[in-house]
């Protein structure tokens, strides 16, 4: 929801600061003062710190299916928020990845053994105490 | 020609981004759990343990090294074969090296999970 609601805001901001050159690099830092641009910058930093703490608890397998469900929100935004047209071979995408995503949702989260990824010199203890709960 | 050098740029894309995604993962699950670690240890234990973790840093430097490949890769094709060419191949190349190097136990509800995504964000962003 973060990510597809950040590029959605960010999208938004970008088309109200108009085109950025190469040669003028300083409209990158006045797109930044664009509301629209900063809030969408917190949303998508707040979805990398989400993404990472599911990464903590999940499987990469689970995580990455799972979060792509945010191509089906910015796909329904872009509908019906900004009344952009979607076509029916997108429409068609967007079944197929709710298919995947439903698919993963239905399996367990966590299938890797937390001995497997320690890595030299790492504290066990430590490790097994984050992926037992 | 042109069209070897944007197969290559979206080769170099999905590499980068499943590199860093795996190292990514492997850094958070050598952690621990966030929210364990935070009720036990407080929020600058679970910053500090993050942030000190080398996977992170290879990982966040792999991604780095994804998004500008993907700038000059755009520069070379269309954004319309080069993004969902590299988001497809980069979704089935994670179930890969999650399975190699994470040792996920990638099933084949996992699988079929995958090529779903990838035709689907192929066709999303076609």
């Amino acid at each position: 929801m973060f990510a597809a609601a950040g590029d959605s805001m960010l999208s938004h901001g970008m088309k109200q600061t108009g085109n950025i050159s190469l040669h003028h690099l300083q409209g990158v830092l006045l797109a930044l003062l664009n509301p629209w641009v900063a809030v969408g910058i917190v949303l998508l930093l707040a979805f990398v710190v989400l993404n990472m703490n599911a990464l903590s608890w999940a499987d990469l397998t689970y995580v990455l299916p799972a979060t792509s469900f945010g191509y089906v929100l910015i796909a329904l935004i872009a509908r019906f928020v900004l009344h952009e047209h979607v076509s029916p071979l997108r429409w068609f995408g967007i079944a197929l990845i709710s298919g995947g995503v439903g698919f993963v949702a239905g399996g367990p989260m966590l299938t890797s053994h937390p001995e497997q990824v320690v890595p030299v010199g790492a504290k066990p203890a430590t490790l097994s105490s984050g992926l037992e709960s | 020609m042109n069209q070897v050098h944007t197969w290559l740029g979206i080769l170099v894309v999905a590499f980068a981004s499943v590199v860093g995604d795996v190292l990514l993962a492997r850094a958070m699950r050598e952690v621990g759990d966030v929210h364990d670690l935070w009720r036990r240890h407080g929020l600058w234990s679970v910053v500090s343990r993050v942030l000190s973790n080398p996977n992170l840093s290879f990982g966040v430097a792999a991604m780095a090294v994804a998004f500008f490949s993907l700038l000059f890769t755009l520069s070379w094709g269309d954004v319309s074969l080069v993004a969902p060419a590299a988001a497809s191949l980069t979704f089935i190349g994670n179930a890969f090296a999650a399975r190699v190097f994470l040792h996920e136990r990638v099933d084949r509800r996992r699988w079929i999970a995958a090529v779903l995504v990838a035709g689907g964000v192929a066709l999303l962003a076609g």
